[in-house]
């Protein structure tokens, strides 16, 4: 069981310093075996703006390191495994796990959390106390990945 | 000599030439007496070019590095400051006085307790003629980098860390080792255990310093070391430092170290 506290981005919320999407992060969140199985946000994910927002240059696009049945996409990476069919082989509150925290599951893993804003070092400026991705855009995006289910 | 051609016609050239069976000018006298680009696994940027690109390097007339080479080359003869001295009045020619110098920099200077590469030292003999210094990263000062860096193509990097660089050093690579940015990555994640992949349109090639000052074509310009520094920095989403900082000072010492043996290129090309 992993607690993450995020606690840093809610305090300059409170005071008011931040009104940007990427601040509103809950207190804390918590990885329980392998999951995190309750959606973050009350509006339901839309794969449609998940698909969107996947291929965002300005949101570390996925496809830096992985393969996605975008074909409209030029060069797609090779770093990660593909991630066609990854819908079948994972449940919801996994692939938010993993995108909120890839190294809760391997610590090594290079592959950037996308809600996470503590144990960094000397991030830039204009992203220090931010998440990559708002909790509506973690949604968004699982519902995108569940929506790519093996032929 | 005309402007860098833009990539699509630099292809055309290419297929042009390859039909004709009409072969690239012949490799320059530096290469053939070059070390290879490859040495105890270490490997330069040249070997993570595509062909098209080498050929490019490898040819002089097309070689996009050579404007900055000929600038080099007449600042190294101009005279500046009240006395009205040249790099050349006291030095002569450079393909003399200054080769091999590049290949061991950058060195440790007493004088300064600390780490001091070909640009530092470019703008301390410009101090000695009483000239202004140069900006880093300016034209002035990438083009005489440029010009006495090719005073040592071919040859290998040999920096030294022994002696008062050690502790240095050791700072060097524990930048290069640690991770950073809100992508909370090392140079080593990418450079060491990726190398060869695709990171998206680029191919992550091992981050040798050994080409530099490079050529970069997505940048059309001249580069220095620092500044590719700043561009793997910044894109992890890290702050980046200063250029001719200690921090990078003491990164290139480590760089040059771990390529240590790969050969000098500039004038070179990258992606
Ligand atoms: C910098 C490279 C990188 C980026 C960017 C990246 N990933 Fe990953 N991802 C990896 C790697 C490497 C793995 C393999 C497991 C590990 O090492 O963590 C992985 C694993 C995964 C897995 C598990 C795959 C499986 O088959 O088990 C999922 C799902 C995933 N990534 C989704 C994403 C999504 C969605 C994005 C964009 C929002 C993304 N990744 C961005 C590198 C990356
Ligand atoms: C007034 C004479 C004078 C002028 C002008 C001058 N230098 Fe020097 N330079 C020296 C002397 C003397 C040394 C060696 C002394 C030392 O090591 O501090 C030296 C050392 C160097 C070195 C170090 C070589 C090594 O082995 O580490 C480089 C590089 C260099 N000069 C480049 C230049 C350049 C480039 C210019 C023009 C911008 C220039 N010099 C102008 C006198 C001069
Ligand atoms: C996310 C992956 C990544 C990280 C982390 C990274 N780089 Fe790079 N680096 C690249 C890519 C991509 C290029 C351009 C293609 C190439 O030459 O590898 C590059 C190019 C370079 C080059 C130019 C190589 C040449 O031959 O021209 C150097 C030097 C370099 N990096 C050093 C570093 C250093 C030092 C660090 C750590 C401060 C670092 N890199 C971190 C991806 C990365």
């Amino acid at each position: 069981m992993i607690w993450r506290a995020v606690i840093g981005s809610c305090l300059l919320m409170a005071a008011g310093f931040v009104s940007s999407p990427q601040a509103q992060t809950p207190a804390t969140y918590r990885i329980e075996n392998g999951e995190v199985p309750a959606p973050l946000t009350a509006e339901p994910g839309n794969p449609a703006r998940g698909r969107q927002t996947v291929r965002d240059m300005t949101h570390v696009t996925c496809l830096i390191c992985h393969a996605l049945p975008i074909p409209e996409e030029p060069d797609h990476g090779e770093i990660g495994p593909p991630l066609a069919g990854i819908g079948s082989r994972y449940s919801a509150g996994a692939l938010r796990a993993r995108l909120m925290d890839p190294k809760a599951f391997n610590p090594e893993s290079i592959m950037p959390a996308y809600f996470r804003t503590d144990g960094l070092n000397r991030v830039g400026a204009e992203f220090r106390g931010r998440t990559i991705y708002t909790p509506q855009q973690i949604e968004d995006v699982v519902a995108y990945l569940l929506s790519l289910k093996e032929p | 000599m005309a402007a860098p051609l833009p990539r699509w016609k630099l292809a055309s050239a290419l297929i042009v030439c390859g039909l004709t069976g009409y072969s690239a000018a012949p490799p320059r006298a530096a290469d053939s007496t070059s070390v290879p680009y490859e040495t105890e696994g270490r490997k330069s940027g040249y070997l993570f070019l595509t062909p098209a690109t080498r050929t490019l390097q490898d040819d002089e007339f097309q070689n996009p590095g050579a404007f900055a080479l000929e600038r080099g080359r007449d600042l190294w003869d101009a005279p500046d400051g009240p006395d009205r001295k040249s790099c050349a009045s006291c030095h002569g020619d450079a393909a003399t006085a200054m080769v091999g110098v590049a290949a061991r920099y950058p060195v440790f200077d007493a004088a300064r307790n600390g780490l001091v590469n070909i640009e530092m030292r470019i703008n301390a003999e410009r101090e000695r003629m009483k000239a202004a210094p140069y900006a880093y990263e300016s034209d002035d000062m990438l083009a005489l980098t440029t010009f006495l860096t090719a005073q040592s193509r071919g040859m290998p990097m040999t920096p030294d860390i022994d002696g008062p660089a050690r502790p240095l050093f050791e700072q060097g690579r524990a930048f290069y080792e640690a991770r950073r940015g809100q992508l909370d990555l090392s140079c080593g994640q990418c450079h060491d255990d990726r190398t060869g992949l695709r990171l998206r349109g680029d191919v992550i090639s091992q981050g040798q310093v050994n080409g530099f000052p490079v050529y970069r074509v997505s940048w059309r310009g001249q580069a220095s070391r620092h500044r590719i520094f700043a561009w793997c920095n910044t894109s992890v989403r890290a702050e980046p430092y200063a250029a001719g900082s200690p921090e990078y000072l003491a990164l290139e010492l480590f760089m040059a170290w771990r390529g240590r043996g790969l050969p000098i290129e500039a004038p070179s090309i990258r992606r």
